[in-house]
């Protein structure tokens, strides 16, 4: 893959793309949807998803009593079972990176922050470098970006591309996750061309939503993605991670995923350094899943801590 | 990523546990009688055949063997049944039996769906999905016509035919038996339904489901049997109406059989649909319709996309991806639910399509097959895909009538017309572009009667379905449907 020179050679590769038909991209999900796993597979895929699991807050009202909490229930999400293994990170607003970072210390849970003026991504490049900036010095492992949606709408892609490039600079040896925030972009052929800029741009990382939009992380969306992951990593010899964040409250729900990741990239993606989860209520749902499949019961959903 | 590492991340490469339905929802009996004016007995000369299992070639129950003077008895039901009862009744009763028998259908779904993977070898997850849910759906359609058949387009008052024999193959038993008798019984016709030697027990367990629905004796009769069997139906006067859905040489004896007779014929023959894709094709969502297009039912499918037309631009990178997606296909224990590919239907269909598939070798086609491993017992076949075949081979030409695709090339739209058109067949095609001015500029050239675009594959009760030349003529579902039941 050459590199990007200009905005037209940038054009030139996402208008190349094939098209994607929805109806189709829909059914192929539904399909997949309907696979069954049971038993072992689904113990695995259990403690697969939790270890998957970016832990978030993103909420005005965070304190940092609160991300002590969520660091800790990150580190060791069923105090009692030492077995069930840690989420891959917690994910807080850049001025509470350094409180997450005291907590976590030398364990293995990265400290994710979403940065770039998110979650509308609202702001001019020097504040959003600044934003980035912020949180790598406090310690941020991760950095997750938002694209400016209004550059992509209106047709100035270079804009964003820019932008990832800036970010990804900005970041240093942080690792960048691009959020497309799918919901505003509508159409699946705009998820697989920005996810193409976002790969072109640097991202080690593309991300579905922000979970501030009506609509966030979709089957038919995550799909999209990874075959774009997929079709890039043969191109470009590059392998990017995709990870899912919204709306995703259940086992079930995060099952599909796995599957859909399994059947569409290979398990090559099935691991934390390149397939992730941004959510909050979904690790609790997972741990009583986990809890189910050893006592052949379900226990209370008090069982577990809320953060 | 270097190509021995995208090797080794195999698609769906994480094993999944097995996930098998249980057989004993099926609640199979040991064995069946012939389902004659509205009860079950045994046939004349008291001779069983076994229905057996394709996916380990165990005995799931023995049938009846019907005779000519069984067929004569079934045919006497009905005429009686047509003339006391049936064609007395008012649309709207007929309509209320159908509407029974389809909720029927939906709440013995579960065990409709398992005796049917058990008796042909089909993946529980497409009988559970797909046939059964549109067998059912195919009953509410014509539900809905049986007291609206003044509205049909027919002018007023349209006439049954009387009594029709229908003759089903195996590939989909209940789904065919539902798009024979719904519209016939809609249409006021009685009917005698002889479902296929090797798949009998699901139109053995609707017989039932007719008991239930309280349908009158003698309004549906089926009968099991061989292939004489169906010859005496085809044969005999009482007989207004043959329909019969299965090989093209079968149909063109029953076409020859019935030429000097009274009766009114339809027939849903055989195919070699070919999908035609473009460069511009969705090619993720084009890919899946390829497989699906071919794959679905281990390729039993009269309509199957069995050829590939791909424009030579895309041609390569069209052939690594299916290849690599043929690979992922999931192929083994039908009951499994996450199973893709099942079992061929019997010892005879395996040993043509393994007939044709060395005929293609030696044609010169190259050929790819998925390295999954095969049960042991069974009929098994691995997903095979024939790449450089040219027009002339037997491969191209032939209905394999198995899980087996030949791909073809062509350079202009006009080439792929003509390509896909050079086959003695006309039952369906699958065109794929994103153009869709091109997509009607093909779709209005094809000969066939089915054009689906960009999918394939897709029923649905109110879409006419049937064939041109030797595909057959008449036409199953939506209103055209009831034109094959009316004197019109």
């Amino acid at each position: 893959m050459p590199s990007i020179e200009s905005e037209a050679q940038l054009r030139a590769i996402v208008t190349s793309l094939s098209g994607v038909d929805s109806v189709g991209a829909e059914a192929r999900v539904a399909k997949l949807s309907t696979r069954s796993i049971k038993k072992s597979t689904k113990l695995a895929a259990l403690d697969m998803a939790i270890s998957m699991v970016d832990l978030t807050t993103l909420e005005g009202a965070d304190t940092p009593g609160r991300v002590t909490s969520l660091c800790t229930k990150a580190m060791r999400p069923n105090p009692r079972d030492p077995s069930v293994p840690s989420v891959a990170a917690v994910c807080v607003y850049p001025d509470l990176v350094a409180h997450a970072r005291s907590v976590l210390g030398t364990s293995s849970v990265a400290v994710a922050s979403v940065a770039t003026a998110f979650p509308s991504g609202r702001a001019s490049l020097k504040v959003k470098l600044m934003d980035v900036a912020d949180a790598v010095s406090a310690g941020a492992d991760e950095i997750d970006m938002v694209i400016d949606r209004g550059a992509f709408l209106s047709g100035r892609i270079g804009q964003v591309f820019d932008e990832v490039v800036a970010v990804k600079a900005a970041c240093g040896s942080a690792h960048l996750k691009v959020i497309l925030e799918t919901g505003e972009l509508v159409t699946y052929d705009n998820v697989r061309r920005a996810s193409w800029i976002a790969m072109l741009g640097g991202a080690d990382f593309i991300k579905t939503s922000t979970g501030k939009v009506g609509v966030n992380a979709t089957l038919p969306v995550a799909l999209v993605m990874l075959e774009a992951v997929r079709d890039f990593a043969e191109t470009a010899g590059r392998i990017v991670g995709v990870k899912v964040a919204g709306g995703i409250r259940t086992s079930k729900d995060a099952i599909r995923y796995l599957v859909v990741v399994n059947e569409t990239v290979g398990s090559t993606w099935l691991t934390p350094s390149l397939f992730r989860f941004g959510a909050s209520s979904l690790l609790n749902d997972l741990l009583m899943q986990r809890l189910k499949q050893s006592r052949g019961a379900y226990v209370r959903p008090d069982e577990f801590s809320g953060d | 990523m270097t190509e021995r590492q995208l090797a080794n991340s195999l698609l769906g490469s994480m094993e999944y546990d097995p996930a098998p339905e249980s057989a004993a929802i099926a609640k199979l009996k040991s064995s069946y009688g012939l389902f004659i004016d509205g009860s079950f007995s045994d046939a004349s000369s008291h001779e069983q055949f076994a229905s057996i299992n394709p996916a380990n070639e165990s005995t799931l129950a023995t049938v009846a063997q019907a005779s000519t003077e069984d067929v004569d008895r079934a045919v006497v039901a009905a005429r009686r049944a047509y003339d006391k009862v049936w064609s007395k009744t008012t649309g709207a009763q007929r309509s209320k039996y159908l509407f029974r028998i389809a909720r029927l259908i939906q709440e013995r779904s579960r065990e409709l769906a398992v005796v049917e993977t058990l008796d042909n070898g089909k993946p529980i997850r497409e009988s559970r999905d797909v046939d059964i849910p549109l067998a059912a759906a195919h009953f509410f359609y014509y539900a809905g016509w049986a007291d609206k058949l003044d509205f049909a387009g027919f002018g007023a008052g349209p006439k049954p035919l009387g009594v029709a024999g229908q003759i089903i193959p195996w590939n989909f038993p209940l789904l065919m038996a539902a798009w024979k008798l719904a519209p016939a019984l809609a249409a006021g016709n009685t009917c005698i339904l002889k479902p296929a030697e090797t798949t009998p027990l699901s139109a053995l367990v609707l017989a039932e489901i007719l008991e239930q629905a309280e349908l009158p004796p003698g309004v549906v009769n089926i009968i099991t049997g061989d292939g004489a069997t169906g010859g005496a139906l085809v044969d005999h006067p009482g007989v207004d109406k043959i329909a019969f859905t299965g090989s093209t040489e079968v149909g063109r004896l029953i076409q020859q059989r019935t030429a000097s007779s009274h009766k009114h014929l339809t027939l849903e023959l055989g195919g070699k649909g070919a999908n035609i894709v473009f460069e511009d094709a969705p090619i993720d969502e084009m890919i899946e319709g390829v497989i699906d297009g071919i794959f679905f039912n281990q390729g039993h499918v009269c309509c199957a996309g069995s050829r590939l037309l791909v424009q030579e631009s895309i041609a390569d990178e069209v052939l690594r991806r299916l290849i690599r997606r043929v690979e992922q296909l999931r192929v083994g224990d039908p009951m499994d639910k996450n199973t893709d590919v099942g079992a061929i239907n019997s010892a005879a269909q395996l040993m043509r399509i393994r007939e044709l598939t060395d005929v293609g070798e030696s044609e010169g086609a190259t050929r790819y097959t998925s390295s999954c491993t095969l049960p042991e017992k069974g009929y098994w076949f691995a997903p095979t895909v024939f790449a450089d075949v040219a027009q002339s081979h037997r491969i191209a030409r032939e209905e394999i009538f198995g899980p087996v695709l030949s791909v073809l090339t062509f350079r202009t739209p006009e080439e792929a017309v003509t390509k896909a058109n050079n086959t003695n067949y006309g039952l369906a095609c699958g065109v794929w572009s994103e153009k869709g001015s091109r997509t009607l500029w093909v779709a209005e050239r094809l000969r066939a009667g089915v054009i689906w675009a960009n999918t394939y594959n897709r029923f649905d009760p109110t879409s006419p379905f049937g064939g041109m030349r030797e595909s057959g003529f008449g036409r199953e579902g939506g209103r055209h449907g009831l034109e094959a039941y009316l004197d019109v």
